[in-house]
């Protein structure tokens, strides 16, 4: 790692960003920054609660949009609980009361939030995004600032389409060399987080750069960004360039005509000045980069998939040896045993993370002509999504394999729809965060690629896929 | 929200790593209204069996904790999600000071915005507190101290905020008064970037 000088005339694309959204800057340091795009979810209802007991209206609805994901039942003959219906409902009259635009349960562009904004084009470069959702994130993979905020501060930009923030530090990722077949954005994000640490980005947005990451597709680097809060960053940004515009160009709210030619040209620009320094930079070589999946509770505790579990015996930190040990025991390992052959009951592909078409694809390609061993759950990232999955045949795969294909929402990835893992039971999940209890209370998450989710389907238990992928790619 | 300065509490030590707010409260508990107190969601699925009965081990639940007003803990903690509920199941069970090595970034923030001091303080200086059993901590915002039974520590917080917890601010009433700033720049910024606003097509 090496920190660098920041030449004061030199600005990174962060730097251009920020000023680009300032409104003011007190003598303290908070900075007002002006919010181009606000997403909601079901999760809003305490900030709404907080706006009409103070009798104050939405200060800009037309740059307010929302979705219902987080409590949407995903199975066709779910029966939702009293407190799940009422969470779906809240949000319909809420967003109908201030003239607020949603995607909720039943129009055909509803998803999960985080891919329903870029899918839309409401996600552009330049903008700057926020949601009370820690994954908002993702949406930097667009080249838009974009970071999670909690229920006081959704009420704040509700009523005043702004917000407080100080201007965090920079630190710089890049990952150059190529990706060997069967790795993916997923493998990259868990490799830096497990080096770095679950707060190895703590007060840091995170510019991802370097020839892998521009090879990257926008599903993966939306991937890539979307896991940058798990290595403790608010925000993950990729500088826009032509992957960019070719992606966003012709979606149903980007920009057209002559409004589109201004726009690219913009976007382009806002790429960071040649020699604008970064507080930090930490740099990855893509070809080292193995499979990889978490073997304990947090998404740093995660190795490649041909290492063996660690040993809490041979830590001579006895705070980590009993860290480690902890996460064992609660995962139901042993410690030096191989993590390949680790027996799941269960896959999981979906969530924010891992659920767009390329991401549907490639599990499907591990899938295609096989069978699971075990059940699993397939829930794409929103309802285009699955039209376009089904439209190239993919659902047949999954169902042949004996996999349940359901409908769009968060599903399995927290569970508040209900769809859990039962407890002791241990899932091979394409989720971002293996905490205790993420999945259901008890539930035992391993971290992995769509790739991999569907390698472990096929075999019963943790498996480089690479294995599986001979002859097909 | 009421603000305040120095807090006079007894601290319960958690000598636990990377405690997420998926821990500070299970998802399930979060679609019930904040009306009905989120206290007894704390840390549910650590504190209680799957019965539900309180484990008499857990450090917040043995006899001398009752009470406990600041929490002391390892580092990494409220990573995780933006869920402010984990905040308030902290609040609603009497907490009004966290003090770690260090914490999610959205979680501190929230924690502010409801009168929650996340206290940073070094791994090494947090070790001994740390393997002591409960003890009586007085925690000043104004000069960042932190005293009591042998304890005296400092700790530096954001100014800003310190004034927030210390004036019990609300953001919203403080950026109204800005409104006109915010007009202007509104104004420009639609000019510069129409497409901020367009509509589907």
């Amino acid at each position: 790692m090496t920190v660098s000088r920041r030449p004061a005339d030199k600005r990174t694309f962060f730097d251009k960003l920020w000023d680009l959204h300032r409104i003011l800057t007190r003598d303290d340091g908070a900075t007002l920054l002006w919010v181009d795009r606000h997403f909601i979810h079901e999760g809003s209802h305490h900030a709404f609660a907080n706006l009409a007991a103070r009798n104050l209206p939405v200060a800009h609805p037309e740059l307010t949009f929302g979705v219902a994901d987080h409590y949407v039942p995903t199975r066709p003959d779910a029966v939702p609980t009293d407190s799940i219906a009422r969470m779906i409902l809240t949000l319909s009259e809420n967003t109908a009361r201030y003239g607020i635009t949603l995607f909720g349960r039943g129009d055909p562009r509803q998803g999960i939030v985080h891919v329903v904004g870029p899918e839309q084009g409401l996600t552009l470069p330049g903008l700057l995004v926020v949601c009370g959702d820690s994954h908002t994130a993702t949406h930097g993979a667009l080249g838009a600032y974009a970071f999670g905020i909690g229920a006081t501060e959704v009420a704040h930009v509700l009523a005043t389409q702004t917000i407080w923030q100080k201007k965090p530090k920079q630190m710089r990722l890049v990952v150059d060399g190529r990706l060997m077949p069967g790795i993916g954005a997923k493998d990259v994000a868990l490799n830096w987080i497990s080096r770095l640490g679950a707060d190895g980005a703590r007060g840091h947005v995170v510019e991802y750069d370097g020839t892998a990451i521009r090879g990257l597709t926008v599903e993966g680097r939306l991937t890539l960004c979307n896991l940058s809060i798990e290595g403790g960053a608010r925000s993950g940004l990729i500088a826009p360039d032509e992957t960019t515009l070719n992606w966003i160009k012709g979606r149903p709210f980007a920009p057209t005509g002559s409004d589109w030619e201004r726009a690219a040209e913009g976007f382009l620009a806002l790429a960071g000045d040649d020699d604008a320094g970064f507080d930090r930079e930490v740099r990855l070589t893509a070809d080292e980069i193995a499979p990889i999946v978490t073997w304990g509770t947090s998404p740093e505790e995660a190795l490649p998939i041909t290492a063996t579990l660690p040993d809490p015996a041979r830590e001579p930190d006895p705070a980590k040896a009993s860290r480690i040990a902890a996460s064992l025991d609660y995962m139901g390992l042993t410690p030096g045993r191989s993590l390949e052959g680790i027996e799941i009951d269960q896959i999981f592909i979906g969530s924010c993370t891992n659920a767009r078409i390329e991401d549907l694809r490639s599990a499907a390609a591990v899938l295609a002509g096989r069978r699971s061993k075990v059940p699993g759950l397939v829930s794409p990232g929103s309802t285009l999504v699955k039209s376009q999955a089904e439209q190239e045949g993919l659902d047949r795969i999954f169902m042949d394999a004996g996999l349940e294909w359901v409908g769009s929402g968060c599903s399995m990835c927290v569970g508040m729809n209900g769809d859990l893992v039962a407890p002791g039971k241990r899932c091979a999940s394409t989720t971002n965060r293996n905490f205790r209890g993420r999945q259901g209370q008890g539930a035992r998450t391993h971290l992995v690629s769509p790739a991999m989710a569907a390698a472990a389907a096929v075999t019963g238990t943790l498996t480089d896929v690479r294995k599986l992928l001979r002859g097909r790619c | 929200m009421a603000g305040w300065t120095r807090h006079d509490g007894l601290a319960v030590a958690l000598p636990l790593e990377n405690i997420d707010t998926d821990q500070l409260i299970p998802a399930r508990f979060m679609s019930t209204p904040r009306s009905a107190g989120y206290g007894g969601f704390l840390l549910h699925d650590l504190r209680r069996d799957r019965d539900g009965r309180l484990d008499p081990d857990f450090p917040l639940n043995r006899p001398e904790a009752a009470g406990a007003s600041i929490l002391i803990a390892g580092r990494n903690f409220g990573a995780g999600s933006s869920r402010e509920a984990a905040v308030y199941a902290l609040v609603d069970a009497g907490f009004r000071v966290v003090i770690a090595p260090s914490f999610g970034d959205i979680f501190a923030a929230n924690a502010v915005n409801n009168g929650l001091l996340p206290a940073p303080l070094s791994a090494e200086r947090i070790a001994p507190l740390l393997a002591r059993g409960p003890v009586r901590l007085l925690v000043d915002l104004a000069t960042g101290s932190i005293a009591g039974d042998g304890v005296s520590e400092r700790f530096a917080l954001d100014p800003v905020w310190t004034q927030k917890l210390i004036c019990g601010w609300d953001d919203i009433d403080l950026t109204r008064s800005c409104a006109d700033a915010i007009a202007t720049f509104a104004e420009r910024r639609r000019a510069e970037a129409p497409w901020v606003w367009s509509q589907a097509s």
